[in-house]
């Protein structure tokens, strides 16, 4: 019993549950066991104040910038336009309103009296110098994984930023923190990550980063009625700070599923070609993300496209279809042009008098680059002299290159055959002439 | 929608759909640009979009937004003409006069883009303007007139 209660907090209580064993009725068990349980972890033991070294070795301040940067410790702990790590960005949960601390090394307002103990047992167990629960809303949840060497080099880089003199902001959670306790009986699951034997070091490297410091489940996992992560839901979306964080598992809303490359790109910049680019809190994370190096980055790219399992065939299938969504979005604009410049003879058909091929028919449309109909559109189809013949007039000047583009891209969707590969690039060709 | 016509942006209410030249004669009032054919054949209709001649009895306003549209109102006036008005006066190059705005606008985009056009390069960029009355001849010194005018050749 003592066992196991300690293993659920993970912290070293005094209190000793040995006495409650005999006890067979388990609601009256369950009942004295939480008031104890509550009780004991209520009054997790303060660590002895220190004066922080002040000097580290270069290259682990450096480690713990890097990983500072993938945990996007600023993300809650600077708040706009304020000092680095002095704290005070409101964090908006349904439970209240949580601050971001001041994680500066300064002795009254911040850590500065941290031992490295200290903040090890935060990160791994949420639980303040003082020996005060921590809201999970720091997320322990994950940093639990993060290796005593990279808890260290975070220390050392926190340690090492400007101390600043600025008080917290505390929380208006209602609940008592004590209650935390129960909530990390439930939902703290200690230990590091496992690495699997099957997959590559880069994988694994990624999982690590993802489910530990990176903390991305915090917010791309949903959270049930007692803000934990619904661990047999992760990653298929949550909500945060009025956004939501999609989908990275195979429920992943992106119209062309993720390459790795494509995420990698994402992170480091903010924005990948064939998908959207950062809004809301994700500004924050890429921002981070581009201080990290490429190896980190492409880890945690390989780990979170390896969620999404759908095979590959499913994948391109889902991305031609957005293509061809997207094409025929695209193709509606040059629809307009069509509309103005070509249906008053084309609409009408050959039969008519003034009238001309219904586009649909025209080979121009159906060859395999849009050249021929962009000399026909730009130059007309005019008789040598003294020749008769059919006759189209010629639009160069009367559309920009972008409404050219945009009238072929519509007419080659006309045609019923597959999107032209880059017409912009053709239609700029033939502006420059020969 | 909005039309930048001689450097005035105008409110224009009209299909997107609407040729230009419709536009320019009956909701502006401008009406040096002549309706001809109706299918871009014969050039009485030429005006400048963003400096190139084109056809605006088939250019629909949709395609105009935002670009800028020259007319032989926006050459110069009767009082103050400007160049290529003034050469047309000068060589007596029009017989009846409806394709003269239009030979004016293709050769003033000439000239704009090649201000020492030859003679050559101005017989072929006019060909596509139709004249039933023959002034061509004329047409065509009043055009290497303008040009001199333009390079500032009194």
């Amino acid at each position: 019993m003592n066992r196991v209660f300690r293993d659920v907090c993970g912290c070293t209580h005094k209190a000793s549950f040995t006495r409650f064993s005999k006890i067979r009725s388990r609601s009256t068990l369950l009942a004295i066991g939480a008031a104890a349980f509550l009780w004991s972890c209520a009054s997790h033991e303060s660590v002895a104040q220190v004066d922080s070294p002040k000097s580290f070795p270069r290259a682990q301040i450096a480690k713990g910038q890097e990983l500072a940067h993938i945990g996007n410790c600023m993300g809650c702990h600077t708040v706009e336009g304020g000092k680095p790590y002095a704290g005070g960005t409101p964090l908006k949960t349904p439970f209240g309103t949580i601050h971001g601390t001041n994680i500066t090394p300064d002795p009254e307002t911040g850590i500065g009296r941290w031992s490295l103990e200290a903040f090890t047992r935060a990160m791994r167990e949420g639980v303040d110098r003082e020996g005060r629960n921590l809201f999970p809303a720091f997320p322990y949840d994950h940093f639990t994984k993060a290796t005593d060497e990279d808890i260290a080099a975070l220390y050392a880089f926190v340690m090492t930023r400007e101390p600043v003199n600025q008080k917290n902001l505390g929380n208006s959670v209602p609940l008592p923190r004590a209650t935390v306790s129960v909530w990390k009986s439930r939902y703290l699951q200690r230990g590091a990550l496992t690495p699997d034997a099957t997959k590559t070091p880069e994988w694994n490297r990624g999982a690590y980063l993802v489910e530990g410091l990176g903390h991305c489940g915090a917010c791309h996992t949903p959270r049930n009625t007692l803000g934990a992560e619904k661990k047999d839901e992760a990653f298929s979306g949550g909500e945060v700070e009025g956004w939501h964080a999609p989908a990275l598992n195979s429920s992943s809303p992106s119209p062309i599923p993720w390459t790795v490359e494509a995420m990698q790109t994402y992170l480091k910049h903010g924005v990948a070609d064939l998908h959207a680019q950062t809004a809301g809190p994700m500004v924050g994370v890429v921002h981070d993300l581009s201080q990290v190096s490429d190896g980190d980055v492409r880890a945690i790219a390989t780990y979170i496209v390896s969620l999404d399992t759908r095979s590959a065939e499913q994948r391109k299938r889902a991305s031609d279809a957005a293509l061809e969504r997207a094409r025929a979005a695209l193709a509606q604009k040059g629809n307009a042009v069509y509309d103005g410049a070509c249906a008053d003879c084309h609409n009408r058909g050959r039969g008519q008098e003034g009238g001309a091929l219904e586009l649909p028919l025209g080979t121009a449309l159906t060859v395999p680059t849009p050249r021929n109909l962009a000399h026909i559109i730009r130059d007309g189809i005019v008789p040598h002299e003294g020749e008769r013949t059919g006759w189209m007039p010629a639009f160069a000047g009367a559309l920009t290159d972008e409404q050219l583009t945009d009238l072929l891209t519509y007419l080659r969707a006309l045609s019923g055959q597959p999107a032209w590969p880059d017409v912009a690039g053709e239609v700029r060709k033939i502006s420059k002439g020969p | 929608m909005k039309l930048d016509v001689n450097g005035r942006v105008q409110d224009v209410e009209a299909d997107p759909a609407t040729p230009l030249l419709y536009v320019l004669r009956d909701n502006l009032g401008l009406n040096a640009a002549k309706f001809g054919c109706g299918l871009g054949q014969c050039g009485a209709c030429v005006v400048m979009a963003d400096g190139e001649a084109i056809y605006s009895c088939i250019t629909p306003i949709s395609v105009l937004e935002k670009r800028k549209i020259k007319t032989v109102e926006g050459l110069g006036t009767v009082e103050k003409p400007g160049p290529m008005q003034r050469a047309f006066i000068e060589a007596q190059a029009a017989q009846c006069g409806y394709c003269i705005p239009g030979m004016m606008m293709r050769a003033q985009a000439l000239l704009e883009k090649t201000p020492n056009a030859s003679e050559a390069e101005i017989r072929s960029a006019l060909q596509p303007q139709l004249c039933r009355c023959g002034t061509h001849t004329r047409i065509l010194h009043a055009v290497v007139r303008a040009g001199e005018l333009m390079r500032g050749k009194s």
